[in-house]
């Protein structure tokens, strides 16, 4: 019948054969290399320099100076001269950085088109704004920036985080001294030449690629004022103890488990696109993902046959392609990690089913699916799998619904489906999550915090808050 | 199944609100989104190709002008007979819609060829007539030849609430399709979703039409400001498939007015295929109600076949 012929994007974006660190303006020598693939072909697309802790003290140093000596002179209308020019240069080059991210990520080229890309630049051009108006951020006259900030972001959206991270720091003052994750650095090195570009004083943004040694040097380094930190519920438990008893700030935003409530008096074509878009965009690697579905038990047999009907459409592949929906899973140790847990949740009574899907050959892949039957003290009800894996629990009331869904050690995000509003507002009052969506799930804008409860960590990004983060007095 | 089983009682305005308002809502911001997301599909060589041919085999060609004329009919006859005389393998539109006067005209010109004739019946656009003259207006194109009929609503009534009366024509003019020798005329009910404005309303009108009988719902006159959307195609592609799990009937949908260009007609193919699924993508179940649609899309069959782009001079204006 209807079947799509492929419609891949062009290979718009190039790297060089290796790359060094981006420090003080310059790129280094490329020192100590380690491939970067494509998970979706595991192809090598580059080869990238593992930082030391002395990589990590000529950044510092040089995010030092620059901040000494050029970045805190500057009027705010200056730096955000600065930011809407970068923001200006990532629009020009939203193909390149797309396919890119794509190449280096694994998820479809769909979604870094449509969503990561703009959204980094929109992150951008917001905090561009911000700038010049730091006066009026709720902080008193002329807030003062801590200086050097230390970034540590994670693979599963490596631009968007950069921009989430730099866009702040920069429009509060600070310099920035950024570790991309070691399987994604591919656009935070198309960053630096953005930065370049843009003729960005040196050292106000440096970049060291490596792996969790880098990530801790940066962190621990004595002359880095404040700690942004996205990534596991794990290592944000390190960086905090690592960090306690310093003069340094910190947000950490870390895992999540968030529960996706729908009632029977939903809009259940709405809610069904809303569970699928809540787990299964950008192949559930998202610290946000509505990966516990609670459905209303009396429509519990309705909803999931309409949920499989709509999973059954989800188009698997090759992520360049412009029609695939679920691209590779960033890694073959994560791939390892889901199956891990999927068939911990099969062995302690799940019902797992996953649509037909035709695997490639090369890369890591994992089928969309959901495991119905799980009881709150499941392991897949508990453990963020950070995968396209959906838990189906029910419920019969709405104060078991909030019971379960707060029954997590995570609070990061929820949502609520229902037509009635006052229900909504009642249940949105008493989840125990940082964000909450109603009758939608996973938009983003920047004027909107975002950030979680408990173990999915403090501190806020985005909106007067995550400028907040950036200043003095501010977190 | 009948309409009093499906609804669980007598049927009464009372009756029908309560089983129409127990419809799941239609949540606005969602559905627009969904439709946006399956417009960005990108279909390309062999399977825009087959979509072309198929786009122009769904198409309900079409002429409602107050100046229509026995020649304009046969003209537009001739078209859908030979859309490209360039390319003779280029498929038949599946009818050609015309005012019920004009049947007789549409009929002689096509004569036995596999084409029908459908033809608008019930006081088209407005519906504001009363039933008598709806009843013999569609009689009348059914005796000239008409095989289908496009009834439309009368949105008066379902905005008053009056469901039932709304249900009652539609029963009644289903019956007026019927014919002595058995072969009854194919009905299509026209929600003219411009009118009904939410998509609640629509959600609701849709089954309404359901459950009185209806072929094909369809959304538009194409007389009024807002005709075929994709979310309103999405949203009555999700009725007909609900419809169809929940009774075992498969009724069709015709989106009209509106859609001009191959781009678009296959975002609605997209929306088919990935909503009611492969069962739809039929003619007997999935309608195009254009005029100008047919010409656009057999340039864009030229381009695919000759890599060059002709232009309007080289197709014939029907």
């Amino acid at each position: 019948m209807f079947d799509y012929s492929p419609a891949p994007e062009a290979k718009l974006a190039s790297f060089a054969s290796s790359y060094g660190h981006f420090i003080g303006g310059k790129f280094t020598k490329p020192q100590k290399t380690f491939e970067t693939i494509n998970p979706a072909t595991e192809e090598v697309l580059s080869q990238i320099s593992h930082g030391s802790a002395k990589d990590v003290d000529l950044a510092v140093k040089a995010a030092r100076n620059a901040y000494e000596k050029t970045w805190s002179k500057l009027s705010g209308a200056q730096r955000g001269k600065y930011l809407f020019r970068i923001a200006r240069i990532m629009q020009e080059r939203a193909r390149e950085l797309a396919v890119a991210e794509t190449l280096n990520n694994g998820k479809p080229i769909k979604e870094t088109r449509d969503f990561d890309v703009p959204t980094s630049v929109a992150w951008f051009f917001y905090y561009a704004g911000w700038a010049d108006k730091l006066d009026y951020a709720g902080m008193g006259a002329s807030p003062k920036a801590h200086g050097v900030a230390g970034q540590v972001i994670p693979w599963n959206f490596p631009l968007m985080m950069l921009a989430w991270k730099v866009a702040p720091a920069l429009a509060a003052g600070n310099t920035v001294v950024l570790k991309p994750a070691e399987t994604t650095p591919l656009t935070a090195l198309l960053f630096a030449e953005i930065c370049q570009q843009a003729e960005l004083p040196d050292g106000v943004v440096n970049i060291v690629t490596g792996f969790g040694d880098t990530g801790a040097a940066v962190v621990g380094h004595k002359d880095v004022n404040k700690v942004a930190f996205t990534g596991s519920t794990e290592v944000g438990k390190i960086i905090a103890r690592q960090v306690a008893g310093t003069n340094k700030k910190v947000t950490l935003e870390l895992g999540g488990k968030a529960a996706n409530i729908v009632f029977d008096d939903a809009p259940i074509d709405q809610a069904i696109e809303g569970v699928v878009n809540g787990i299964f965009f950008n192949q559930g690697h998202v610290c946000c993902a509505g990966s516990r579905l609670l459905v209303q038990e009396s429509i519990h047999d309705e909803f999931i046959k309409k949920l499989k009907r709509r999973m059954e459409t989800l188009r698997l592949g090759d992520p360049m392609d412009k029609n695939t929906d679920v691209g590779a899973i960033n890694s073959k140790a994560q791939l390892q990690k889901i199956k891990g847990l999927v068939a911990k949740g099969v062995k302690e009574g799940g019902d797992l089913w996953q649509p037909a899907c035709k695997i490639p050959r090369n890369g890591f892949w994992y089928a969309p699916a959901i495991i119905d039957g799980v009881s709150p003290a499941n392991t897949v009800a508990r453990e963020e799998i950070f995968g396209p894996v959906l838990s189906v629990i029910t419920f019969r009331t709405p104060t078991e619904a909030i019971t379960k869904a707060n029954n997590t050690e995570y609070g990061l995000s929820a949502g609520i489906w229902t037509e009635k509003g006052s229900k909504m507002l009642k249940l949105a009052d008493q989840l125990n999550a940082g964000v909450i969506w109603s009758n939608t799930f996973n938009q983003f804008d920047p004027t909107s915090p975002f950030g979680g409860f408990k173990e999915s960590g403090y501190g806020r990004e985005g909106g007067r808050a995550g400028l907040a983060a950036y200043l003095k007095g501010g977190n | 199944m009948d309409a009093e089983t499906i609804v669980g009682s007598r049927l009464t305005n009372q009756s029908l609100r309560r089983w129409l308002h127990s419809l799941p809502g239609v949540d606005k911001v969602g559905l627009e989104q969904r439709a946006a997301s399956l417009a960005t599909r990108s279909i390309k060589t062999d399977s825009k190709a087959w979509a072309l041919d198929l786009i122009i085999s769904m198409m309900d060609l079409t002429t409602l002008e107050g100046a229509d004329t026995p020649a304009r009919v046969r003209s537009l006859c001739n078209k859908a007979i030979t859309p490209d005389e360039d390319d003779l393998d280029t498929p038949s539109p599946a009818a050609v819609c015309v005012y019920g006067d004009m049947v007789q005209h549409a009929k002689a010109a096509i004569g036995k060829r596999k084409i029908y004739v459908a033809a608008v019946a019930t006081a088209f656009p407005s519906g504001r007539a009363s039933l008598r003259v709806k009843l013999q207006d569609t009689k009348d194109a059914v005796a000239a030849g008409a095989n289908e009929i496009d009834m439309v609503i009368d949105r008066g009534a379902f905005l008053s609430g009056n469901y039932l009366e709304v249900f009652k024509q539609i029963q009644a003019i289903k019956q007026a399709c019927q014919r002595p020798s058995g072969k009854a005329a194919h009905l299509k009910v026209i929600l003219e979703t411009g009118e009904l404005q939410t998509y609640d309303n629509i959600r609701r009108a849709s089954y309404l039409a359901m459950l009185a009988g209806a072929d094909f719902i369809k959304t538009s006159t194409g007389k009024v400001g807002v005709n075929a959307t994709l979310p309103i195609t999405l949203l009555m592609l999700q009725a007909v498939r609900d419809w169809y799990d929940e009774y075992g009937i498969q009724i069709g949908v015709k989106p009209a007015g509106g859609i001009r260009t191959s781009k678009d007609a296959i975002r609605y193919l997209v929306t088919v295929k990935e909503t009611a699924g492969d069962l739809w993508l039929d003619p007997d179940y999935f309608r195009f109600g254009a005029s100008s649609l047919l010409n656009d899309v057999l340039m864009q069959r030229k381009k695919l076949k000759t890599k060059t782009y002709l232009g309007s001079d080289y197709v014939s204006v029907d």
